[in-house]
């Protein structure tokens, strides 16, 4: 098996054979953030941009610590989208990059399919680190190695993913990578945020949380954007967090060995209790550490060997 | 100078015409329509139509020319210039310029460049309301004087009920017709596409048919309150068809058009983010497509008009969300409606009626037919000629066009203005 793409845009693109290539990559990798000097020199030479056009504090960190592990250099340009309304092209500020010789370009930008426009432009590899709606799928490549490692295998797990589904690119994203890894998904929330078609990607759809874990292997809590409110969605955080919050009451529903995750960064109290964040089934944290594996795997897949 | 097309077969709806026949133009008029050989060549320009079909000039009533205020998307003479390359022999332009066509003097100014351009026929529409802010009604009498022949906010629909209301009186007054761009604001929202499987595997935002199909009912409504006549823009779901087909039932006094990219492509030329496939309303379904095509065949769309949007690659070339709304058509859209012919959906009559009579009737011009004293603007069509679409080849100043590449059957090869030969296809 071997990893042929230029580019990593969506895991919607990727075969399952793919995704197990890179997840087993990855916790080949995990090792080498436990050694006392964290570091090989795998990626010498090569050089890692990383492009957000939304504010991120972990996914950034998580890519540029990722590829200093592997002794790739790495640029981070943030760019507020005021002065990205105000200056350049998007393609304008590719180009401008590629001519500086990157090896891979690692975008995060608000408009679905910003890194498909740039894959199709620059002769570099472009990693999706967010794009709109649409995919997020190095976050849907550590969910599944958090949970491979968890339960040591993905077909046949039932996995809920609870929240605002319309508006979640982590969303989309596990559902293509649990479905294609042998899962059934659930997503739930209230129907305003589960937009029409869903089943058409492969998921089991519900209004109830409760009908949601019943069962469940996977509880994954998608983050609340506090801003929906005004844009009627819901009505109340109160409202929302009694019917689609999760609370220890839920985890019984569940399996007893269920694991709960959450793509952070978390609202404590909306959409997840303390207690449950906290708790001996949560995850969450280990979540992170997968990030920076999975991202050097990636890293590896792009630009490594002998390909670069 | 007469001029005798001979030997081609005449496609005249508007007098349930199919038969071969020759055609005597002079001063700029028709002159005769005669079983093939009656008419003497001697003395007379003759055009030779063997193998080809004859029709009443295309007229699309549904066009954007960009001037005046966006000359580097498409002014009148290259806009003009494309209708008749696409056998258009008349165009109603939309008042979506800058400055809005809300007054006699902007009207002028575009009648005026229309002239000076010689190509196409030039039917201006005018505002519905002053900038098409959709506060305060515009000059409705001046206009008409002008020389508007409908009024319409296309571009910026009319939320105001009341205001849709008064407009459709005050037009009714100076007897013109109201076009609705049917779009309620707030339920398409920010959407950039057709909301269905389609947005949520591209995770971009949707319009549903809803934000079409509830105006096309509210207007349909307004227009029995009122007795007005009332003409549906670009008409795209299935909903909004059936709801169409229901006021027509009823006698309401409505008409309505559609779009080639609406019986042609799906929601699914979106994919890969193709911004060429983004205009509003949005592409949709296999079943909508469907619909749209019956439609047309049972009249229940009485036109097909293509919408010309021209944007340039400063609008296009850029995100998906980003991008404007539209695409071009006036050099596709006949060969785009003839692929109906070919396909069985329609017959020639039918699609030379959504293409020439029928608009022309609903904006009460003069031509659509080919009837004597008839202003001389004719259509010569090659059904078969095939031809790949090079969208870098077309007059139009824009390239938004998600038909490049096509490889399609039928076009015009030449088109004839007030007796006069404005374009012919080379070789």
């Amino acid at each position: 098996m071997e990893f042929r793409h230029k580019d990593l845009l969506g895991i919607a693109d990727l075969e399952p054979e793919e995704i197990s290539l890179i997840l087993d990559t990855a916790a080949s990798f995990k090792e080498i953030s436990t050694r006392p000097i964290k570091k090989v020199p795998t990626l010498r030479g090569k050089t890692v941009v990383t492009l957000f056009y939304e504010p991120s504090t972990r996914t950034r960190m998580s890519f540029e610590i990722a590829a200093k592990r592997l002794s790739a250099d790495t640029l981070n340009l943030t760019v507020s989208a005021s002065s990205a309304v105000k200056g350049e092209t998007l393609a304008d500020t590719a180009h401008n990059l590629e001519a500086m010789a990157p090896d891979v370009l690692v975008i995060r930008h608000a408009a679905s399919g910003a890194p498909h426009y740039l894959a199709q432009r620059l002769r570099c590899g472009v990693i999706n680190a967010g794009d709109g709606l649409h995919e997020h799928p190095t976050q849907a490549l550590l969910d599944l190695l958090t949970v491979r490692e968890a339960k040591s295998r993905l077909d046949g797990l039932k996995v809920a993913i609870i929240g605002d589904i319309a508006h979640s690119r982590v969303a989309r994203s596990n559902i293509y990578a649990f479905t294609k890894m042998g899962s059934r998904v659930t997503v739930a929330g209230p129907a305003t945020m589960l937009p029409p078609y869903l089943e058409t990607l492969g998921a089991q759809v519900t209004t109830s949380l409760v009908e949601a874990v019943r069962d469940a292997d996977v509880i994954m809590m998608l983050r609340l954007q506090l801003e929906r409110m005004g844009q009627m969605f819901l009505s109340t955080l109160r409202e929302y967090s009694q019917f689609f919050g999760l609370a220890p009451k839920h985890l019984k529903l569940a399996k007893e060995d269920v694991i709960i995750m959450h793509p952070g960064p978390l609202n404590r109290g909306v959409e997840i209790s303390p207690e449950v964040a906290d708790g001996p089934h949560s995850l969450i944290l280990e979540q992170v550490t997968n990030g920076v594996a999975v991202r050097m795997a990636v890293l590896y897949f792009l630009i490594g060997g002998e390909k670069g | 100078m007469s001029l005798l097309i001979k030997g081609g077969l005449v496609v005249d709806p508007s007098q349930h015409l199919e038969d071969p026949l020759d055609l005597l133009v002079e001063r700029g008029k028709i002159v005769a329509l005669e079983p093939p050989g009656r008419i003497p060549a001697e003395g007379r320009r003759v055009i030779s139509a063997s193998d080809l079909v004859v029709t009443p000039g295309l007229v699309d009533m549904h066009v954007h020319l960009r001037e005046p205020g966006e000359e580097y998307k498409e002014t009148i003479e290259s806009g003009t210039r494309a209708a008749i390359q696409g056998g258009f022999t008349g165009v109603a332009c939309m008042p979506n310029t800058k400055p809005v066509n809300d007054n006699a003097a902007v009207t002028r100014l575009i009648l005026d460049q229309a002239k000076a351009a010689g190509h196409a026929r030039v039917y201006p529409v005018g505002a519905v309301s002053v900038g098409s802010l959709g506060q305060a009604l515009s000059e409705y009498g001046d206009l008409k004087a002008a020389g508007v022949v409908a009024v319409t906010d296309d571009g910026r629909p009319v939320s105001n009920s009341m205001l849709m209301r008064r407009a459709l009186e005050y037009a009714r007054t100076f007897d013109l017709p109201v076009i609705s761009h049917c779009e309620d604001l707030d339920l398409a929202a920010d959407g950039v596409m057709h909301e269905g499987a389609v947005s949520l595997q591209l995770g971009l935002k949707g319009i549903p048919a809803a934000a079409e199909e509830v105006m096309v009912y509210r207007d349909l409504t307004l227009a029995r309150l009122t007795g007005a006549r009332l003409h549906i823009a670009h008409v795209s779901t299935a909903g909004s068809v059936a709801i169409i087909r229901l006021a027509k039932a009823m006698g309401l006094p409505v008409t309505a058009e559609t779009a080639p990219h609406y019986f042609t492509l799906t929601e699914e030329a979106v994919l890969g983010y193709n911004t060429h496939a983004k205009v509003n309303p949005p592409l949709r379904t296999e079943m909508d497509v469907k619909s749209i095509k019956e439609a047309i065949r049972d009249g229940t769309l009485d036109a097909v008009a293509c919408d010309h949007a021209p944007h340039s690659s400063l609008e296009k070339e850029v995100e998906f969300t980003a991008a404007a709304f539209g695409l071009i058509g006036l050099e596709t859209s006949l060969s785009l409606t003839l692929k109906l012919v070919h396909d069985g959906a329609l017959n020639l009559s039918q699609a030379i009626g959504a293409l020439s009579t029928n608009p022309a009737g609903i904006l009460g011009m003069p031509g659509g037919t080919l009837k004597a004293g008839a202003p001389a603007d004719i259509t010569l069509i090659d059904l078969n000629r095939e031809w790949t679409v090079d969208a870098s080849a077309f007059a139009s100043k824009s390239r938004n066009c998600p038909f490049n590449g096509w490889t399609l059957k039928g076009k015009a090869v030449m088109t004839i203005v007030g007796g006069e030969v404005v374009w012919e296809e080379e070789g």
